[in-house]
C-alpha cells in the first residue's frame, strides 16, 4: 500500500516537473540572454490559459486545438514586450529593470480581475479527461497529456538551440552581445525572438493546464514563483538546469507534501533553494 | 580643510564644481520657509479636514511612506533589493498583537520587541543571502517571505489563518495605542514614525555608515578591498531597515485593530513598497515619500469611486504607471521635482542663466 503511494507520488511529480520545466525554460531563455528576469512571466501563463478557456468558451474550441493559435499568439506578445517595454530599459539599472516587469504583471493580472471577474473558470468538457488506473496507480489522462505536451516542447526548444542556425545565433548573443553583433547577428532581433519563444512555452504550458486546473487572475502567481526557485536552482541561463530543477521541484512537491505535510510543500521546495544556492551560489547548472 | 591641499595642475573647474555642489548643501532661506509651511501645514490638516476619509488617506501615506523609507535603507542606499520585506511588518505587527491579545502588555513595549525580533529575523535571514547577488539575493528574499507567510498561516500558537483580533479597550488609550473616538491621535503617531524613519535615514545618508552603503551598492568588491566589512554593513542596513518595517506592523495592527497572515505577509505588499520606493525614487531621501504621497490618494480614491476593491482598476493605474516611469522617468518623480525646484542657489543661478 505504502509503496504504490510513493510511486503514485513519483509519477505525479514527473507529470507536473515536465510543466514546471517548461515554464521555467522560457524564463531562463530570457535570463540567458540579456540577464532580465521576466517577473510577468506568471500572468503571462494566466493569459495564455484564459484564452485556452475562452477559445473553449466562445468557439467551442477544444484547448489541444487551440494550442497552436495560442502559441502563436504568446510569441507575438513576447515580442511586443520586448519591442514595446524591454529594449527600452536594457541598460537601466537591475530595479528599474525588475520594476518595469512587475510593474507589467501587475497591470496584466488587475485587468483580467477587472475584465473577466476574479471568479475561478473551468473547461468543462475537454477533449481528453478521466484517469488510467495502471495497478492500483491512478493518473489523470489530462495531466499525461499536459506532461508529455511540455516534454515534446521542451525536446523542440533543446533541438532549436543547440541544432539550428538561429539557435546557435541565440546562444552567441547569450555569450557575447557585442562578439555576436560584430558577426552580423542581429542582436536586437535575437533578443526580440527570445521573448517570443520564453513567452510561446510559457503559452504552451499555460494552455495544456487549463485542461485540467480552473484559471483565474491570480493563477500564475504559484507558477511563476515555482519557475523563479527552478531558475535560480538550475542555474539562470541554462536549459538543460531548468528541466532538471523543473522535475526536482515536481518530485520535492510530490514527495514533500505526502513525507512531511502537505501545507509545507512549498517550504521545503523553498529551503531547498536556500540550501542549493547558499552552496553554489550560481546555482546547480549555472555559469557565473 | 582638505580643500585647501590642491595638487598642483587640478582643473580649476573640477574645483570650482566640486565647491559649487557640495554634498549636503546648506538648506536656502526659501527651502527653510517651505519647510516651515509645510511642517504647519501637516500639524493643522486634521484639525482643518477633520472628516475620516481625508485624515485616513494621510495616515495611509504616512504608513507607507514609513515602509517606502525602510526598504528604501536596504535597496536604495545598500544596493540590496529584497521582494520579502512584509516579512518584517508581519512581525512588527504580531509581536504587539500577540502581547497585548494574550498577555495585555502594551502595544508600546510590544513594538520595542517586534523591533527587536524583526532585527533578529534580518541578521539570521541575511546570513545564507547575503553572499548571493544581484537576482539570486531577491529572489531568496521572495521565497523566504513567501515561506514565513505560509508557516504564519498554519501556526495556532498566534491564530494560524484567522489571525489575532485586538481586545477593544476604551480606557487608557495612549497607553494602549487604541483610539476610538478620532483619528487625530493615529494621525500624529503615524507623522511622528514618519519622522523617525526620515530622520534615520537622513542621519545615516550623512554618516559613516551611509558612505559605506553606497560604497557596497556601487562597487562591492572596492569596498570590501577599502577594508569595509561587507556582510556587516549588509546586515546593518538591513536590521535598521527590518526594526523601521516592524514599527509600521505594530501601527498597522493598532489602525486596524485585526492581524491576518493574508493581509501582514503578503508578497503584494513587499512589492507595493518597493513600487512606492521607486517611483519617487530609491536612493533619495525624498523619494519613496513622494511615491507613497503619489499612488495612496490614487488607489483610497478609485476605492471610494468604484466601490469595493475599486474592481482592481486601481491596481491597472499602478502597473500602467510604474511602467511609464521606467520607461520615461527611470531616476523617478524626484527627478521632475528637482527640476522644479532647484536645490540651491547655484544651480538656481545657472538655472536662471540657461534661461
Amino acid at each position: 500500500m505504502t509503496q504504490e503511494i510513493i510511486i503514485q507520488a513519483i509519477i505525479s511529480g514527473l507529470l507536473m516537473g515536465f510543466v514546471y520545466a517548461l515554464i521555467a525554460v522560457g524564463l531562463s531563455l530570457i535570463f540567458g540572454l540579456m540577464e532580465i528576469v521576466n517577473f510577468a512571466h506568471g500572468e503571462f501563463l494566466m493569459l495564455s490559459m484564459y484564452t485556452a478557456f475562452w477559445l473553449w468558451s466562445l468557439f467551442g474550441l477544444d484547448p489541444l486545438f487551440a494550442l497552436p493559435l495560442t502559441a502563436v499568439m504568446m510569441f507575438v506578445l513576447g515580442i511586443a514586450t520586448h519591442y514595446g517595454l524591454i529594449r527600452h530599459i536594457l541598460h537601466a539599472s537591475m530595479l528599474v529593470q525588475i520594476c518595469a516587469t512587475f510593474g507589467l504583471a501587475i497591470f496584466l493580472r488587475a485587468s483580467a480581475q477587472f475584465l473577466w471577474t476574479p471568479d475561478p473558470r473551468t473547461i468543462l468538457d475537454p477533449l481528453v479527461e478521466g484517469r488510467l488506473d495502471i495497478m492500483g496507480i491512478f493518473l489523470g489522462l489530462p495531466q499525461i497529456v499536459a506532461s508529455l505536451g511540455c516534454l515534446a516542447a521542451f525536446a523542440l526548444l533543446y533541438l532549436f538551440i543547440a541544432r539550428s542556425d538561429t539557435g546557435l545565433a541565440l546562444q552567441a548573443t547569450a555569450q557575447d552581445r557585442q562578439a555576436a553583433s560584430l558577426m552580423g547577428i542581429p542582436t536586437d532581433r535575437m533578443y526580440a525572438l527570445g521573448w517570443g519563444i520564453g513567452s510561446a512555452c510559457v503559452g504552451i504550458a499555460g494552455v495544456l493546464l487549463a485542461t485540467f486546473r480552473p484559471t483565474d487572475p491570480e493563477v500564475g502567481a504559484l507558477y511563476a514563483l515555482l519557475a523563479y526557485v527552478a531558475v535560480a536552482l538550475g542555474g539562470f541561463g541554462s536549459i538543460l538546469g531548468s528541466l532538471f530543477a523543473g522535475l526536482l521541484i515536481g518530485q520535492m512537491e510530490a514527495l514533500g507534501g505526502w513525507l512531511i505535510d502537505p501545507s509545507y510543500k512549498y517550504v521545503v521546495i523553498f529551503s531547498l533553494y536556500l540550501a542549493v544556492v547558499s552552496l553554489r551560489p550560481q546555482g546547480l547548472f549555472g555559469r557565473f | 580643510m582638505a580643500m585647501s591641499q590642491t595638487p598642483a595642475g587640478a582643473p580649476d573647474s573640477a574645483l570650482e564644481a566640486a565647491r559649487a555642489e557640495p554634498l549636503h548643501p546648506p538648506m536656502t532661506g526659501r527651502q527653510k520657509i517651505l519647510g516651515v509651511v509645510a511642517a504647519v501645514a501637516l500639524v493643522a490638516y486634521p484639525f482643518v479636514f477633520n472628516a475620516p476619509f481625508p485624515q485616513h488617506v494621510m495616515i495611509m501615506i504616512f504608513l507607507y511612506g514609513t515602509m517606502a523609507q525602510s526598504w528604501n535603507i536596504m535597496a536604495g542606499y545598500c544596493g540590496q533589493i529584497s521582494l520579502g520585506h512584509a516579512m518584517f511588518f508581519g512581525i512588527g505587527a504580531y509581536s504587539s498583537a500577540f502581547l497585548f491579545a494574550t498577555y495585555q502588555i502594551s502595544p508600546w513595549l510590544g513594538m520595542l520587541v517586534g523591533m527587536i525580533l524583526a532585527m533578529a529575523a534580518a541578521a539570521v535571514v541575511g546570513l545564507p543571502t547575503f553572499r548571493l547577488r544581484g537576482h539570486y539575493f531577491a529572489i531568496a528574499t521572495l521565497v523566504i517571505g513567501e515561506s514565513v507567510q505560509i508557516v504564519v498561516q498554519r501556526w495556532d500558537f498566534i491564530g494560524a489563518a484567522s489571525g489575532i483580533w485586538l481586545p477593544i479597550v476604551r480606557e487608557n488609550q495612549w497607553a494602549n495605542f487604541q483610539f476610538h473616538d478620532s483619528k487625530i491621535p493615529y494621525y500624529f503617531i503615524a507623522l511622528g514614525f514618519l519622522a523617525v524613519a526620515c530622520l534615520a535615514v537622513r542621519h545615516m545618508e550623512r554618516s559613516r555608515l551611509g558612505f559605506y552603503f553606497r560604497a557596497i551598492r556601487e562597487e562591492p568588491e572596492a569596498a570590501r578591498s577599502l577594508g569595509i566589512n561587507i556582510t556587516l554593513y549588509k546586515s546593518l542596513a538591513f536590521m535598521l531597515s527590518a526594526a523601521l518595517m516592524a514599527m509600521a506592523g505594530t501601527f498597522y495592527a493598532q489602525y486596524v485593530l485585526v492581524v491576518d497572515p493574508e493581509v501582514v505577509f503578503p508578497l503584494t505588499l513587499s512589492i507595493l513598497v518597493l513600487l512606492m520606493a521607486v517611483m519617487g525614487g530609491v536612493g533619495t531621501l525624498w523619494g519613496p515619500l513622494l511615491g507613497a504621497a503619489v499612488l495612496i490618494p490614487l488607489s483610497e480614491t478609485t476605492r471610494i469611486l468604484l466601490g469595493g476593491t475599486g474592481g482592481a482598476v486601481d491596481l491597472m493605474i499602478y502597473g500602467a504607471l510604474i511602467v511609464m516611469i521606467c520607461l520615461f522617468k527611470p531616476e523617478g518623480l524626484i527627478g521632475l521635482v528637482r527640476h522644479w525646484l532647484p536645490s540651491h542657489a547655484v544651480k538656481k543661478e545657472a538655472g536662471h542663466g540657461d534661461a
